[in-house]
């Protein structure tokens, strides 16, 4: 018997329309079709997604963690950034 | 009571009860996480469907019994499903081919009585369609990888199908009970559906690089009450808790 595991999948799915699909975790399945069907089942069983992605986990490039200084930390000074300097007139609401 | 309706009603009601039933013993021993959860989402949704099948014989009955007098407590000779549902689960492959076979039927089944005259089954057949495509989807891209993949799923799968051919022939069965709900518009024709399910199964077939066994033996009886050995097993499990602790409730 064959000890080789199925393929390690990212799942993304969308909760409702207007909405970004958002990752909500990773499954093993055989291919791309399966792995869908897996997620179906997995992720949207209690009515979660109305569309679900999925891609290869090893397709997934990320960030290497001893970079996050040269990365992430430069902005953590530049609070000017954030869109926190203006004054919302009164008559604007839902901001 | 209208007895063809209810007879009607039960088989419909019995195959879905005892497939989850016999998925349901899967729960917890799939052979991966990811399919354990699928074929037990799969029994939750047949359960589902016997419920609701259950309610309504129930009511044509019209004897004061519930849905659950009608699925924990009856003797064996009283459940009228085919033989394939009850059939062990096997290996995976064995799971597998048992329901690629039944839900190629029971999607075709779902979709005719959608139009049936009465308007609880057109209904219910309506709801139940939807997740019978995916059961089938799922059921038969199985068939395929399994037929099409390794020397060993290739030869398990073939012998499923081998197994189970035999009691495909029951799900087209038909008797005066069908004859009266035809007539009635209520109940549908199985020898219409017959071709198109065979279409669709050598479809799966020939993707997966199996064979269709050429041994016509035929087994039935289910329908009439008649079982294999398997469902004295699957009811002294299904059964136990009404048994033991009559009217219990959770």
């Amino acid at each position: 018997m064959s000890t080789k595991e199925w393929p390690l999948w990212e799942v993304f799915i969308r909760s409702k329309q207007g909405l970004n699909h958002k990752h909500v975790g990773s499954l093993r399945a055989p291919d791309a079709q399966l792995a869908i069907e897996n997620a179906r089942d997995v992720y949207t069983r209690r009515n979660e997604g109305i569309s679900i992605w999925v891609i290869p986990s090893s397709e997934i490039v990320a960030s290497d963690p001893d970079d996050s200084d040269s990365l992430f930390e430069p902005a953590a000074s530049k609070v000017y950034r954030h869109p926190t300097f203006y004054d919302v007139p009164d008559g604007i609401s839902h901001m | 009571m209208n007895n063809d309706l209810y007879t009607y009603t039960l088989r419909i009601a019995d195959d879905s009860l005892i497939l989850g039933q016999r998925l349901s013993e899967l729960c917890g021993h799939g052979p991966i996480l990811e399919e354990d959860i699928a074929l037990t989402n799969i029994a939750l949704d047949l359960i589902g469907q016997a419920t609701t099948l259950f309610e309504y014989a129930a009511t044509v009955q019209n004897e004061g019994k519930t849905a659950d007098d009608l699925a924990f407590l009856r003797y064996e000779h009283d459940y009228k499903n085919v033989l394939l549902v009850e059939q062990t689960n096997g290996d995976f492959g064995q799971t597998i081919v048992r329901q690629w076979l039944f839900d190629t039927f029971r999607v075709l089944f779902y979709d005719a009585l959608q139009h049936s005259s009465d308007t609880q089954l057109a209904a219910i057949a309506e709801k139940s369609l939807k997740e019978t495509k995916y059961h089938c989807k799922h059921s038969s891209e199985w068939v395929i990888r399994l037929g099409d993949g390794t020397e060993e799923s290739h030869s398990r799968t073939q012998d499923a199908l081998d197994l189970l051919w035999r009691y495909s022939d029951e799900l087209f069965f038909m008797d005066e009970t069908d004859q009266a709900m035809i007539a009635a518009k209520v109940g549908v024709d199985l020898a219409a559906l017959r071709p198109i399910w065979m279409e669709r199964i050598q479809e799966v077939v020939q993707a997966a690089t199996l064979t269709i066994p050429t041994n016509n033996w035929k087994q039935q009886g289910g329908r009439l009450g008649k079982h294999t050995e398997h469902l004295g097993f699957l009811l002294a499990d299904l059964q136990y808790m009404q048994r033991a602790y009559p009217g219990m409730q959770w």
